[in-house]
């Protein structure tokens, strides 16, 4: 009975944890939203709320939770209330594998600061992230309304072509790491180069600039952001998909999109900036647990910023056409990946052949 | 038609340097920030010397009214909101004076004309603006009311923005 509940508390803990501030993230993501923009503005955002507007996500919450739930007569039923919780389940299923720190050890019980270490991690990851546009399909299709079907339309034809150039720009780094345990290859990014008088982290981004950037501009448009945010496209589709949707439902695809968000940061972080690995940090001799947490801070820090980045560019650019959206996966984004994956291979033969 | 596309140059193509040039420009925005929005219950907006809100009457030093009931106003005013009824005050030195002055502020459209009719200087619109109100009555505003508001002029401005004219005054 011990072993059971020994085996099974900390990771009961970290699931309670990890979905409590993912979840509290992202209400917060919404007002830094709103606040970063506002200042990018000139303007000075909520500030009605409490002091700064800290609790207007709290009362976004509140105004949503009351709202009249309204279900359109011409609707599908089923489908159309299914479809936000298809959406946001996957979501939030795929920050289970990201490592977001290194072990603690608690009464000698050594904890990783991971959910669930599955060794397929980041196929995982792609899994759940293909099922969301199921999702988005569906509210589409359910709302019976032309604009949610263009925008279901939209974002299933964008998912599909962008998941494929997510994927790509990734298997360079599978090729330079050999694994696609998601904690081996953070373990894989700790120490450093030494080139002469500089000290290089071991970042994944060192070893594929190319991959990195691919990786991010497929981020943005699998998240549905801006610059690629066609299938919401306000002044175009009214709101896309989620037109018809009100109340819960729709802070459910709001809150699906922001966690898609924050699950796309983790991943950049894991893959091309070394994760809970803090360059120098060695030097300083903390105790294990101490440097784990730094570690977890450390992760934090790299997440956020590319929170701030998703933030940023969506307030510099404007909307990409849908058929320039779709020639720059096509004829851009993708023979790019492919041109990646091949120089990777052959710089990793070379290496391993000649060196 | 046929649009002409400007040719874009192989950098301009890359997306990346423009993108990143962009980027530049919001967060300088950012970094340098200088807030536009005027919070305006909490910070009063501050409005232009002549700015046309709320009207006076503008008081002779005795306090009554300086207005000599000539309707030059109330002909001038494109929204008819004036209205006025002349008397005889008996007064030796004041031929006419107005009986009621009223303004319709609802009506109103503070184009100013009443100001510029007035031979006398005796009508003004001041740079107030906050009095909204829930009742319609709020907005009819009557002789007293009209001397009343001169208080939201400060006391050393209250005798007129325009150069009196004393040929038009027997005070």
């Amino acid at each position: 009975m011990m072993a059971w509940a020994m085996e099974w508390v900390p990771v009961l803990i970290k699931i309670l944890v990890a979905f409590f501030v993912v979840l509290t993230l992202t209400a917060y993501l919404t007002l830094a939203e709103r606040k970063f923009s506002a200042y990018m503005q000139d303007r000075c955002g909520p500030n009605r709320t409490g002091p700064f507007g800290l609790l207007q996500p709290l009362a976004d919450g509140i105004k949503f939770i009351f709202k009249e739930d309204v279900i359109p007569t011409e609707v599908h039923r089923t489908y159309y209330v299914l479809a936000p919780a298809l959406l946001l389940v996957p979501a939030l299923l795929g920050y289970i594998v990201i490592p977001f720190g290194d072990t603690l050890i608690v009464a000698g019980r050594t904890i990783p600061l991971q959910i669930a270490d599955v060794d397929l991690g980041i196929l995982y990851i792609f899994a759940i992230a293909g099922l969301s546009v199921y999702g988005l399909f569906m509210a589409g299709w359910a709302s019976n309304n032309k604009y949610s079907l263009l925008g279901g339309l939209r974002s299933s034809a964008q998912m599909v072509s962008y998941e494929l150039t997510l994927g790509l720009s990734l298997v360079g780094a599978l090729l330079v790491f050999g694994t696609s345990n998601l904690r081996d290859i953070v373990h894989l990014q700790t120490g450093h180069w030494d080139l002469g008088p500089l000290s290089i982290p071991k970042w994944g981004i060192f070893l594929q600039p190319l991959g990195f950037l691919l990786f991010l501009v497929s981020a943005f448009a699998e998240s549905n952001r801006l610059p690629f945010d066609l299938p919401e496209a306000e002044n175009e589709l009214v709101g896309g998909y989620h037109t018809e949707y009100g109340s819960m439902k729709f802070a459910m695809f709001f809150m699906g999109e922001y966690i898609g968000m924050i699950t796309m940061s983790a991943l950049a972080t894991t893959f091309f900036f070394g994760g809970w690995h803090v360059p120098g940090l060695a030097a300083l001799n903390l105790s294990h647990n101490a440097a784990a947490l730094a570690g977890v801070a450390a992760f934090c820090l790299k997440t956020g910023f590319f929170l701030f980045l998703f933030i940023w560019v969506r307030w510099t650019l404007p909307r990409f056409r849908y058929d320039q959206l779709m020639s720059l996966s096509w004829k851009g984004v993708f023979p790019a990946a492919m041109l990646n994956v091949f120089l990777t291979g052959f710089c990793l033969y070379a290496f391993h052949r000649f060196m | 038609m046929i649009t002409q596309r400007p040719r874009l140059s192989l950098w301009q193509n890359l997306y990346l340097p423009e993108i990143l040039r962009g980027m530049w420009i919001t967060i300088r925005h950012m970094i340098r920030f200088k807030q536009v929005t005027c919070e305006y219950p909490e910070k009063p907006h501050a409005v232009p010397a002549n700015f046309r809100g709320l009207h006076r009457l503008i008081q002779r030093p005795g306090g009554k009214e300086r207005c000599v009931a000539c309707e030059l106003c109330l002909t001038a005013c494109p929204a008819n909101c004036i209205s006025m009824v002349a008397a005889d005050p008996g007064d030796p030195s004041v031929e006419k004076y107005p009986l009621r002055y009223e303004i319709d502020t609802l009506r109103c459209i503070y184009c100013g004309f009443c100001e510029e009719a007035c031979p006398c200087d005796a009508i003004e619109l001041t740079p107030h603006y906050e009095f909204a109100s829930h009742r319609r009555e709020d907005f009819m505003y009557t002789k007293d009311r009209l001397l009343d508001n001169n208080r939201f002029v400060p006391e050393g401005e209250r005798v007129s923005k325009v150069q009196t004219n004393e040929t038009y005054l027997r005070v």
